[in-house]
C-alpha cells in the first residue's frame, strides 16, 4: 500500500525519540548523532527495529542534522545512504505485522535565514534540496521535515522537498508555551502557508509535553484540511541522581494521544524523551479508535509570517498605496531606490488599519522582477502584514512568490486562457489567494451575467490545477459611473451573484467608481458600503480616505461586527477631528519661521511636517532650508558636540528635520534641482547584520545635505566597490559592530583604493577605534555620526 | 545522559530606566526622550520573550586550559574567573525574533526609535541575565562568579561555536550563530557562570 493510501485511512503510528536514546547509549556531546549511522549501525538499527516493533508505521531516519552545513558532501551522502540502509534493515529485521514506511528526517539548518539571520532563502533551499535528493536516491517512502521553528526555513524545506521528489511530505514545527513558534508564527499561519503548498499533513512537535500541545492541536485541527500529526516531549526533562528523565511516563502519554486522536489527530509519534515503550503504549491505548475523516475547511486564508487573515464576515481593507500609479513621488522613489520611503508607505498604512498591503512596484524604468523582490523581502523585515503581489508580470510574480514568507494574495488572474495558464500554475506551487478579474479575450461583459459567467469557468478551469475555489477572490470590476451610470449596478449585481451562487470571496478596487467625478471620497464611500451590503468581502482602497474609514467602522458597527461599537467609538471621533484640522494649524505667519526651528529642535516630527507644508506657500524651498532647518539643525548638532545634547535627540531633531526636507522635496520634484553636497556610500559590511548604527549615519549625512546611497547590511565588498565607480562616490562609509567583521571592512578598503582610488573612506562602529582604522587602511574614523558630517564636510 | 540542558522562560524582569537611558548615551533625560523611551516601551512589551538555556557541568583548570564538561577552552582570564569553581553554569538567553523585527522596521522608519529599542534590548537581557542567575543562586545556594562570554579578556569569540554546538541553542531557544560569530536573534548573550565550591 501506498502511504498515501495508508495515511487516509489510518491512524499513522510514527517513531519517538532519537537523539535522547543515543546519548543514553554514550554519545558524547558535541558529536554529530548522525554520524553513528556509519560508526554504530548496530545501534540505530536495533532503535528502527524496536520501534517498528512496538508498533510504528514510519521510522525516521537518523538524519537530523545531516545537511551540507555540518557535513561534506561525500560525508553527507555516505551519512543519508547508511541512514535509509539502517531503517531498511530494521524494517527486514521487525516481526511486527503493520504496515511499514521510512522516512527521510529533515531539521532545522542551525542558521536563521536573512533577514534576521544569515542564511539566504534561496541558499536554504539548495542546502535541503541536496539531503532531499539523497534520500530519494536511496529510497525513503516519504519525507518528514520537524522541529522548525521558523516559518521561513520550513518554507525553505518544504519547496526543496516539492521541487526534488514526489514523495509525501510531513511538516512538523516546535510551538512554544505562547502557542506560537519561535519566529511568532500561530499554528494558522502554518496551516495556511503548508496546506497552500501541498502538504500531505502537517502538525507539532517537540518542545512540550502532550497536554501543553493541546490547544496548538485545536488550532491545528480547526483550520487544516490535511490530516493534523503531534509527535509531543515526554514532558519536560529532568536530572534525578546524574539522570536525565522525563516527567510524562508512557501511560499518561498514551492517555494524552487517545485524547489528541479522539478530537482528530491522524498521525502520533513521540519526541524528545519518548522510547519505544512509548510508541507500545500509545499503540495498545488507541488500538481500535476509528480514524476522524479529515474534512474540506472552507477557509479562504493569506498569511504572513506571523499571523493570517480570514476572509469572512469582517470586511478586509486592502491598503493600495504602494503603487506609483499617479504618485509623482512615489515614482521618484521608485527610479531612486529609495526603499525607505516605500516601506513607510507600508507601515503607515498598517497604522492606519488595513489588514493586507498590495504591492505594486511595476515602472517603465524598473526591473519590476527585481524590485518587487527586493521591496517585498524588505517589506516583510518591517510589516507583519500579509501582502497582495500586485504585477501582471509572471516572472515577477514567481519570483516574489517564492520569497514570500507565508501565503500571498495575488493580483491578479483574469478569465483569458493565456492569463490562467500562467498564473495556476504558480498559485498550486507555492500557494496563495489569487484575484480573479472578470474579464476574458472579449473584454468586460457589461451585463451582470456575463461576468459571473466568467467567473465560473474560472473556477472550473483551477480546479483542474488542483486549486480549490476558495483560494479565489473574484473581483467584478468597478467602473466609473461618469461614462455609464449602470456602471456600478452591474458590477454590485455580478458580486452579489458570485457570493451567493459559487460561493466565493470577492474584492473591489473601489476608488475606480468615481474617476473623472469630484469629491471622489463621498463616491467611493458609499459604493463601498453598498458593495459590502451586497456581500463584498475585501476592497482596495486607500486607507488615508476618512471617508472609507468611517464607512468601514459604521458598517461594522451597524452589522454587528464590533463588540460594544468599541472600535467605532475609538476610531471614528479621530477621523472627523483629522478632517478638520488643517484650517486649525493655519496661524499668524510670522510665527511660521520660529516655530519650525523649535519643532526641529525638540524633535516633533508631524509638527515640523506641518508647519513646512503651510511655509512652503510663501517661502522659497532654498530659503527654508537656509533660515530655518540648517539653523535648527547646527544647534542641535552643536549642542551634540559640546555633549549638552544626547544621542537620542539629536536623532529626534534628525527625522524632524528630515520630514520637512520630505515636504520641500515633493515641492522640487521634476523642477531638476539637486541641491546634493556630495555623493556618499554607506553600508555595513559583509557578514555583519547590524545597522542600527549605520541608519543613524545615513539620517545625519542626509540631514546636512549629503546625497546617500545606502546599500544595507551585509554587503560583499565587490558590490559595493561596484556602485562606488558606477555614482563616482565622493566618500564611502563602511560600518561593522563585530571584530569578526572588520576583515571584509579591510578587504572593502583595499578593494576600492585599487579600484576607485579617488574614493576616500570614513569608518565607524562599535569595535573601531582609530588605531584600528589606521590599520586596516581607512582614510577617516569617525566615533559618531556627527564626526562623520563633520569630516564629510571637511573633505568633500 | 551527562550533559542535561534545561530552558526556561521567564516574565518580565523588572525594568530599570536608568539603565535604558545610559545604553541610550543620555546622561540627563530631557521630556522629549522620556516620552520617547515610554513610548518605546511600550512598543517593546509585545515583542519581547525571555528565554533561556542552559547546563550545569563540572569544571577543572590545569596548564592555562579550562574544562568545562566536554569543552576545553586555553583562557587564562577564565581560568581566574573559574578560580575555586568546581562546577559552572554555560547558559545562553535571548529576547527573541520578534524584537529584532521590531528594531528593523524602525530602523528605517525612525532611528531615534530604533536607538531606544536597541538600548531597551540591552537592558532588558542584561535584567534576563541577572534574573537567571540570581535564581541559579537561590537553588545552589552559592554567590555566582561574575558571567564570563566568549570574547572577553583571552577567551576567544570562536569559543562561541563551542558554546552552541553543547547547548543546542537554535532548537532551545530559536537562537542562531551566523558564520562570522554574530548571535541572532541580536539581543542575546552566552556565558559561562563558575559556582564556588562551598567551603563547608
Amino acid at each position: 500500500m501506498s502511504f498515501k493510501e495508508f495515511l487516509s485511512k489510518n491512524i499513522v503510528y510514527l517513531d519517538g525519540g532519537m537523539g535522547t536514546l543515543l546519548q543514553k547509549q554514550g554519545l558524547p556531546s558535541g558529536e554529530h548523532p548522525e554520524r553513528w549511522n556509519i560508526t554504530h549501525p548496530d545501534v540505530i538499527v536495533k532503535i528502527h527495529r524496536d520501534y517498528f516493533d512496538k508498533g510504528s508505521n514510519i521510522v525516521c531516519t537518523n538524519t537530523f542534522g545531516a545537511n551540507g552545513i555540518k557535513f561534506s558532501d561525500e560525508e553527507l551522502e555516505n551519512i543519508i545512504k547508511a541512514a535509509v540502509e539502517n531503517a531498511k534493515k530494521a524494517r527486514q529485521q521487525s516481526s511486527c505485522k503493520k504496515e511499514k514506511f521510512i522516512a527521510l528526517d529533515i531539521g532545522p539548518s542551525g542558521k536563521l535565514l536573512k533577514p534576521l539571520g544569515d542564511l539566504d532563502f534561496e541558499d536554504a533551499v539548495t542546502l535541503f534540496a541536496k539531503t532531499v535528493k539523497l534520500g530519494v536516491k536511496h529510497g525513503v517512502d516519504l519525507i518528514v521535515i520537524e522541529t522548525m521553528t521558523d516559518s521561513y526555513e520550513t518554507k525553505a524545506a518544504l519547496l526543496a522537498a516539492k521541487e526534488n521528489s514526489d514523495l509525501p511530505v510531513i511538516v512538523t514545527n516546535a510551538y512554544g508555551e505562547d502557542g506560537k513558534l519561535m519566529t511568532g508564527a500561530t499554528p494558522c499561519t502554518m496551516v495556511a502557508m503548508l496546506e497552500g503548498m501541498g502538504v500531505d499533513a502537517l502538525g507539532a512537535n517537540c518542545s512540550l509535553g502532550p497536554k501543553q500541545l493541546m490547544s496548538v492541536a485545536d488550532e491545528l485541527l480547526k483550520y487544516a484540511s490535511v490530516p493534523v500529526v503531534m509527535n509531543p516531549n515526554a514532558g519536560l526533562p529532568k536530572s534525578v541522581g546524574g539522570n536525565t528523565v522525563f516527567d510524562v511516563l508512557p501511560d499518561e502519554f498514551a492517555d494524552d494521544i487517545a485524547t489528541l486522536i479522539q478530537k482528530g489527530v491522524r498521525v502520533v509519534g513521540g519526541c524528545c524523551g519518548t522510547t519505544p515503550e512509548y510508541i507500545g503504549a500509545v499503540c495498545n491505548k488507541t488500538e481500535g479508535i476509528a480514524p476522524k475523516t479529515c474534512e474540506n475547511k472552507n477557509y479562504t486564508l493569506v498569511s504572513s509570517y506571523t499571523h493570517a487573515v480570514l476572509f469572512g464576515d469582517s470586511p478586509i481593507l486592502i491598503g493600495e498605496r504602494i503603487n506609483p500609479t499617479g504618485k509623482k513621488r512615489f515614482k521618484q522613489a521608485l527610479i531612486d531606490n529609495d526603499l525607505d520611503y516605500i516601506l513607510s508607505e507600508g507601515i503607515s498604512q498598517q497604522e492606519k488599519g488595513v489588514h493586507i498591503l498590495d504591492v505594486n512596484v511595476g515602472l517603465p524604468e524598473v526591473d519590476e522582477a527585481l524590485m518587487l523582490e527586493k521591496v517585498l523581502s524588505e517589506l516583510q523585515s518591517v510589516s507583519d502584514l500579509p501582502l497582495q503581489i500586485d504585477t501582471s508580470d509572471t516572472e515577477a510574480m514567481e519570483k516574489a512568490l517564492r520569497r514570500y514568507n507565508g501565503k500571498a494574495m495575488i493580483n491578479s488572474v483574469n478569465g483569458k486562457s493565456e492569463s490562467m495558464s500562467a498564473v495556476f500554475p504558480l498559485v498550486k506551487k507555492y500557494g496563495g489567494v489569487v484575484v480573479a478579474l472578470t474579464l476574458d479575450e472579449q473584454g468586460i461583459p457589461d451585463s451582470a451575467e456575463g461576468r459571473f459567467q466568467i467567473a465560473s469557468r474560472i473556477v472550473n478551469e483551477a480546479a483542474k490545477y488542483g486549486i480549490d475555489k476558495k483560494d479565489i477572490v473574484f473581483d467584478t470590476l468597478a467602473m466609473t459611473i461618469s461614462a455609464d451610470n449602470k456602471a456600478a449596478t452591474v458590477t454590485l449585481d455580478a458580486l452579489e451573484k458570485i457570493k451567493k451562487q459559487l460561493g466565493c470571496h470577492t474584492s473591489l478596487g473601489v476608488s475606480n467608481v468615481s474617476f473623472g467625478l469630484p469629491n471622489r471620497d463621498a463616491v467611493n464611500s458609499v459604493f463601498f458600503t453598498m458593495a459590502l451590503e451586497k456581500g463584498l468581502s475585501a476592497a482596495i482602497m486607500n486607507p488615508y480616505s476618512a471617508d472609507m474609514m468611517k464607512s468601514y467602522y459604521t458598517y461594522k458597527a451597524l452589522k454587528g461586527l464590533d463588540e460594544n461599537c468599541s472600535d467605532y467609538v475609538e476610531k471614528v471621533p479621530q477621523l472627523i477631528s483629522v478632517a478638520a484640522t488643517p484650517a486649525e494649524a493655519v496661524k499668524n505667519r510670522e510665527d511660521f519661521g520660529s516655530d519650525l526651528q523649535k519643532a526641529i529642535i525638540k524633535g516633533f516630527k508631524d509638527k515640523a511636517k506641518e508647519l513646512t507644508k503651510q511655509l512652503i506657500k510663501s517661502t522659497s524651498p532654498l530659503d527654508l532650508v537656509n533660515s530655518e532647518i540648517i539653523p535648527a539643525l547646527n544647534t542641535v548638532g552643536i549642542g551634540f558636540e559640546n555633549k549638552t545634547v544626547y544621542l537620542p535627540q539629536l536623532l529626534m531633531s534628525a527625522e524632524a528635520a528630515k520630514s520637512a526636507f520630505e515636504v520641500i522635496k515633493e515641492g522640487m520634484l521634476g523642477s531638476g534641482a539637486n541641491q546634493s553636497k556630495g555623493k556618499i556610500l554607506i553600508a555595513t559590511v559583509e557578514g555583519d547584520i547590524h545597522d542600527i548604527g549605520k541608519n543613524i549615519v545615513k539620517l545625519i549625512l542626509e540631514n546636512y545635505g549629503f546625497g546617500v546611497v545606502d546599500l544595507g547590511k551585509d554587503v560583499p565588498a565587490e558590490k559595493i566597490v561596484e556602485k562606488a565607480i558606477e555614482l563616482h562616490a565622493d566618500v564611502v562609509g563602511l560600518s561593522a559592530l563585530m571584530t569578526t567583521t572588520v576583515p571584509s571592512m579591510e578587504r572593502t578598503i583595499a578593494l576600492l583604493k585599487d579600484s576607485a582610488p579617488w574614493c576616500k573612506t570614513i569608518v565607524g562602529g562599535a569595535v573601531l577605534t582609530q588605531a584600528y582604522a589606521d590599520k586596516i587602511g581607512a582614510d577617516y574614523y569617525a566615533k559618531d555620526a556627527m564626526e562623520a558630517v563633520r569630516i564629510a564636510e571637511r573633505i568633500i | 545522559m551527562r550533559n542535561l540542558v534545561l530552558s526556561r522562560v521567564y516574565g518580565e524582569p523588572a525594568i530599570c530606566e536608568n539603565e535604558i537611558l545610559r545604553y541610550a548615551g543620555c546622561k540627563e533625560a530631557n521630556d522629549a526622550t522620556l516620552a520617547l523611551m515610554k513610548d518605546c516601551l511600550k512598543k517593546a512589551k509585545e515583542a519581547l520573550s525571555y528565554r533561556v538555556c542552559f547546563c550545569k557541568l563540572p569544571v577543572t583548570v590545569a596548564d592555562g586550559v579550562c574544562a568545562i564538561g566536554d569543552l576545553k577552552f586555553r583562557s587564562k582570564d577564565l581560568a581566574i574567573n573559574l578560580n575555586g569553581c568546581d562546577e559552572a553554569i554555560l547558559f545562553a538567553a535571548t529576547l527573541g525574533a520578534p524584537f529584532d523585527r521590531l528594531i528593523a522596521k524602525h530602523s528605517h522608519l525612525s532611528p531615534s526609535v530604533a536607538h531606544m529599542l536597541d538600548a531597551i534590548g540591552t537592558e532588558r537581557i542584561e535584567a534576563l541575565c541577572d534574573a537567571f542567575c540570581s535564581d541559579i543562586e537561590a537553588e545552589t545556594g552559592a554567590a555566582l562568579k561574575p558571567r564570563f562570554s566568549a570574547g572577553y579578556g583571552d577567551l576567544s569569540i570562536e569559543a562561541q561555536r563551542q558554546i552552541f554546538a553543547l547547548l543546542g541553542c537554535e532548537k532551545q531557544i530559536g537562537l542562531t550563530l551566523t558564520d562570522s560569530l554574530i548571535m541572532a536573534p541580536s539581543k542575546s548573550v552566552t556565558a559561562i557562570v563558575g559556582i564556588p565550591t562551598s567551603k563547608t
